[in-house]
Protein backbone atom coordinates (compact mmCIF):
# COMPACT_ATOMS: atom_id res chain seq x y z
CA UNK A 1 0.00 0.00 0.00
CA UNK A 2 1.48 3.32 -1.08
CA UNK A 3 1.64 5.98 1.59
CA UNK A 4 -1.17 8.47 1.17
CA UNK A 5 -0.50 12.18 1.40
CA UNK A 6 -2.42 15.04 3.03
CA UNK A 7 -1.66 18.69 2.34
CA UNK A 8 -3.27 21.41 4.49
CA UNK A 9 -3.12 25.19 4.19
CA UNK A 10 -3.78 26.85 7.57
CA UNK A 11 -4.76 30.50 7.21
CA UNK A 12 -6.50 31.37 10.47
CA UNK A 13 -5.02 32.39 13.80
CA UNK A 14 -7.81 32.07 16.35
CA UNK A 15 -8.19 29.47 19.10
CA UNK A 16 -11.17 27.74 17.47
CA UNK A 17 -9.61 27.64 14.00
CA UNK A 18 -6.34 26.30 15.36
CA UNK A 19 -8.00 22.94 15.96
CA UNK A 20 -8.97 21.65 12.49
CA UNK A 21 -5.46 21.68 10.98
CA UNK A 22 -3.78 20.07 14.01
CA UNK A 23 -6.55 17.51 14.64
CA UNK A 24 -6.67 16.41 11.02
CA UNK A 25 -2.91 16.38 10.57
CA UNK A 26 -2.20 14.37 13.72
CA UNK A 27 -4.97 11.89 12.95
CA UNK A 28 -3.86 11.51 9.33
CA UNK A 29 -0.31 10.85 10.53
CA UNK A 30 -1.64 8.15 12.89
CA UNK A 31 -3.42 6.58 9.91
CA UNK A 32 -0.17 6.48 7.98
CA UNK A 33 -0.50 9.59 5.83
CA UNK A 34 2.54 11.66 5.02
CA UNK A 35 1.30 15.09 6.08
CA UNK A 36 2.33 18.71 5.58
CA UNK A 37 0.72 21.88 6.88
CA UNK A 38 1.53 25.14 5.13
CA UNK A 39 0.93 28.12 7.46
CA UNK A 40 0.22 31.45 5.85
CA UNK A 41 -1.11 34.84 6.94
CA UNK A 42 -2.84 34.56 10.35
CA UNK A 43 -2.12 30.83 10.40
CA UNK A 44 1.46 31.78 11.35
CA UNK A 45 0.17 32.50 14.86
CA UNK A 46 -0.19 28.73 15.29
CA UNK A 47 3.57 28.28 15.02
CA UNK A 48 4.58 30.71 17.75
CA UNK A 49 6.49 29.35 20.72
CA UNK A 50 4.05 30.96 23.10
CA UNK A 51 0.55 30.60 21.74
CA UNK A 52 -1.74 33.48 22.61
CA UNK A 53 -4.76 32.36 20.64
CA UNK A 54 -8.14 33.85 21.38
CA UNK A 55 -11.69 33.19 20.32
CA UNK A 56 -14.08 35.99 19.45
CA UNK A 57 -17.87 35.99 19.33
CA UNK A 58 -17.74 39.01 17.02
CA UNK A 59 -18.99 38.33 13.54
CA UNK A 60 -19.74 34.77 14.54
CA UNK A 61 -23.49 34.25 15.02
CA UNK A 62 -22.97 30.47 15.12
CA UNK A 63 -20.98 30.56 18.34
CA UNK A 64 -22.96 29.07 21.22
CA UNK A 65 -22.95 31.50 24.13
CA UNK A 66 -23.23 30.41 27.75
CA UNK A 67 -26.13 31.53 29.94
CA UNK A 68 -28.00 33.09 27.02
CA UNK A 69 -25.41 35.85 26.85
CA UNK A 70 -26.23 36.50 23.22
CA UNK A 71 -29.74 37.56 24.32
CA UNK A 72 -28.50 39.83 27.09
CA UNK A 73 -25.56 41.24 25.19
CA UNK A 74 -26.38 41.73 21.53
CA UNK A 75 -23.58 42.44 19.06
CA UNK A 76 -22.55 45.76 20.61
CA UNK A 77 -22.16 44.09 23.99
CA UNK A 78 -19.62 41.73 22.48
CA UNK A 79 -17.36 44.69 21.74
CA UNK A 80 -17.01 45.56 25.44
CA UNK A 81 -13.42 45.49 26.70
CA UNK A 82 -12.58 42.16 28.25
CA UNK A 83 -15.32 40.28 26.45
CA UNK A 84 -12.92 38.44 24.11
CA UNK A 85 -10.64 37.51 26.99
CA UNK A 86 -13.59 36.20 28.96
CA UNK A 87 -14.91 34.15 26.04
CA UNK A 88 -11.45 32.70 25.47
CA UNK A 89 -11.16 31.72 29.11
CA UNK A 90 -14.59 30.09 29.09
CA UNK A 91 -13.84 28.21 25.88
CA UNK A 92 -10.54 26.88 27.24
CA UNK A 93 -12.22 25.75 30.45
CA UNK A 94 -14.98 24.01 28.51
CA UNK A 95 -12.43 22.20 26.36
CA UNK A 96 -10.56 21.06 29.44
CA UNK A 97 -13.78 19.79 31.03
CA UNK A 98 -14.65 17.80 27.91
CA UNK A 99 -11.24 16.17 27.54
CA UNK A 100 -10.38 18.09 24.38
CA UNK A 101 -6.63 18.39 23.87
CA UNK A 102 -4.95 21.79 24.04
CA UNK A 103 -3.62 23.27 20.80
CA UNK A 104 -0.08 22.95 22.22
CA UNK A 105 -0.61 19.24 22.86
CA UNK A 106 -1.99 18.57 19.37
CA UNK A 107 0.85 20.53 17.83
CA UNK A 108 3.39 18.46 19.76
CA UNK A 109 1.66 15.26 18.66
CA UNK A 110 1.91 16.45 15.06
CA UNK A 111 5.63 17.06 15.44
CA UNK A 112 6.14 13.69 17.12
CA UNK A 113 4.35 12.05 14.19
CA UNK A 114 6.64 13.87 11.77
CA UNK A 115 4.01 16.14 10.28
CA UNK A 116 5.97 18.73 8.34
CA UNK A 117 5.17 22.29 9.44
CA UNK A 118 5.99 24.90 6.83
CA UNK A 119 5.78 28.66 7.33
CA UNK A 120 5.05 30.84 4.32
CA UNK A 121 8.22 32.92 3.97
CA UNK A 122 6.42 35.80 2.28
CA UNK A 123 3.93 36.34 5.10
CA UNK A 124 6.64 35.89 7.74
CA UNK A 125 8.40 38.85 6.11
CA UNK A 126 5.16 40.76 5.60
CA UNK A 127 4.34 40.68 9.32
CA UNK A 128 7.95 41.36 10.37
CA UNK A 129 8.07 38.03 12.15
CA UNK A 130 11.21 35.93 12.38
CA UNK A 131 12.20 32.35 13.03
CA UNK A 132 13.12 33.04 16.67
CA UNK A 133 9.40 33.51 17.46
CA UNK A 134 8.50 30.10 16.11
CA UNK A 135 8.88 26.61 17.51
CA UNK A 136 11.84 24.47 16.41
CA UNK A 137 11.44 22.24 13.40
CA UNK A 138 9.51 24.69 11.26
CA UNK A 139 10.59 24.94 7.63
CA UNK A 140 10.28 28.06 5.48
CA UNK A 141 9.11 27.96 1.90
CA UNK A 142 6.88 29.49 -0.74
CA UNK A 143 3.96 28.61 -2.97
CA UNK A 144 5.97 26.55 -5.44
CA UNK A 145 7.28 24.33 -2.65
CA UNK A 146 3.73 23.82 -1.43
CA UNK A 147 2.61 22.66 -4.86
CA UNK A 148 5.44 20.19 -5.11
CA UNK A 149 3.86 18.26 -2.25
CA UNK A 150 0.22 19.24 -2.76
CA UNK A 151 0.38 18.17 -6.39
CA UNK A 152 1.04 14.60 -5.29
CA UNK A 153 -1.37 14.65 -2.36
CA UNK A 154 -4.51 12.52 -2.11
CA UNK A 155 -6.28 15.12 0.02
CA UNK A 156 -5.72 18.86 0.01
CA UNK A 157 -7.51 21.16 2.46
CA UNK A 158 -7.70 24.91 2.78
CA UNK A 159 -8.56 25.91 6.32
CA UNK B 1 -12.87 -10.48 26.79
CA UNK B 2 -9.88 -12.20 25.24
CA UNK B 3 -6.36 -11.84 26.59
CA UNK B 4 -4.35 -8.79 25.74
CA UNK B 5 -0.73 -7.67 26.06
CA UNK B 6 -1.21 -4.00 26.89
CA UNK B 7 -3.99 -1.80 28.15
CA UNK B 8 -4.64 1.87 27.39
CA UNK B 9 -7.21 3.80 29.39
CA UNK B 10 -8.36 6.72 27.27
CA UNK B 11 -11.39 7.47 29.45
CA UNK B 12 -12.36 11.13 29.52
CA UNK B 13 -10.33 11.92 26.41
CA UNK B 14 -12.00 13.34 23.34
CA UNK B 15 -11.35 13.04 19.61
CA UNK B 16 -8.69 12.56 18.30
CA UNK B 17 -6.75 11.70 21.47
CA UNK B 18 -7.93 8.07 21.94
CA UNK B 19 -6.77 7.22 18.40
CA UNK B 20 -3.48 9.10 18.76
CA UNK B 21 -2.69 7.45 22.10
CA UNK B 22 -3.60 4.03 20.70
CA UNK B 23 -1.34 4.57 17.69
CA UNK B 24 1.52 5.62 19.95
CA UNK B 25 1.06 2.58 22.17
CA UNK B 26 0.89 0.25 19.15
CA UNK B 27 4.16 1.72 17.89
CA UNK B 28 5.89 0.29 20.95
CA UNK B 29 4.36 -3.17 20.58
CA UNK B 30 5.32 -6.26 18.54
CA UNK B 31 3.33 -7.58 15.58
CA UNK B 32 0.62 -9.99 16.72
CA UNK B 33 0.33 -8.43 20.18
CA UNK B 34 -3.05 -7.19 21.34
CA UNK B 35 -3.92 -3.79 22.75
CA UNK B 36 -6.99 -3.23 24.91
CA UNK B 37 -8.29 0.34 24.67
CA UNK B 38 -10.90 1.74 27.06
CA UNK B 39 -12.66 4.95 25.99
CA UNK B 40 -15.67 7.04 26.96
CA UNK B 41 -15.93 9.08 23.74
CA UNK B 42 -18.93 7.68 21.81
CA UNK B 43 -17.28 8.80 18.57
CA UNK B 44 -14.46 6.34 19.23
CA UNK B 45 -16.62 3.38 18.11
CA UNK B 46 -16.65 4.48 14.49
CA UNK B 47 -13.14 5.94 14.77
CA UNK B 48 -11.48 2.70 15.89
CA UNK B 49 -13.31 0.83 13.16
CA UNK B 50 -11.99 3.32 10.60
CA UNK B 51 -8.52 3.30 12.20
CA UNK B 52 -8.26 -0.46 11.87
CA UNK B 53 -9.48 -0.50 8.27
CA UNK B 54 -6.97 2.14 7.24
CA UNK B 55 -3.94 0.92 9.16
CA UNK B 56 -4.47 -2.84 8.79
CA UNK B 57 -4.36 -3.41 12.54
CA UNK B 58 -7.20 -5.85 13.18
CA UNK B 59 -10.10 -4.71 15.39
CA UNK B 60 -10.85 -8.04 17.09
CA UNK B 61 -13.54 -6.78 19.39
CA UNK B 62 -15.54 -3.59 19.92
CA UNK B 63 -18.15 -3.41 22.65
CA UNK B 64 -19.81 -1.22 25.21
CA UNK B 65 -19.77 -2.31 28.82
CA UNK B 66 -20.60 -0.35 31.95
CA UNK B 67 -20.88 2.93 30.04
CA UNK B 68 -17.43 2.54 28.53
CA UNK B 69 -16.23 1.40 25.16
CA UNK B 70 -13.73 -1.42 24.87
CA UNK B 71 -11.62 -2.25 21.85
CA UNK B 72 -9.19 -5.09 21.20
CA UNK B 73 -6.70 -4.26 18.48
CA UNK B 74 -4.17 -6.71 17.13
CA UNK B 75 -1.02 -5.09 15.78
CA UNK B 76 -0.20 -6.11 12.22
Amino acid sequence: MDEKKLAIIATKGSLDWAYPPFILASTAAALGYETQIFFTFYGLQLLKKKLELQVTPLGNPGMPMPMGMDKWFPILGMTLPGMQGMMTKMMKQKMKDKGVASVEELRELCQEAEVKLIACQMTVDLFDMDASQFIDGVEYAGAAAFFEFAGQSDICLYI
Amino acid sequence: MADFNQELDASGLNCPLPILRAKKTLNGMEAGEILHVIATDPGSVKDFDAFSKQTGNELMESKEEGGKFHFLIKKN
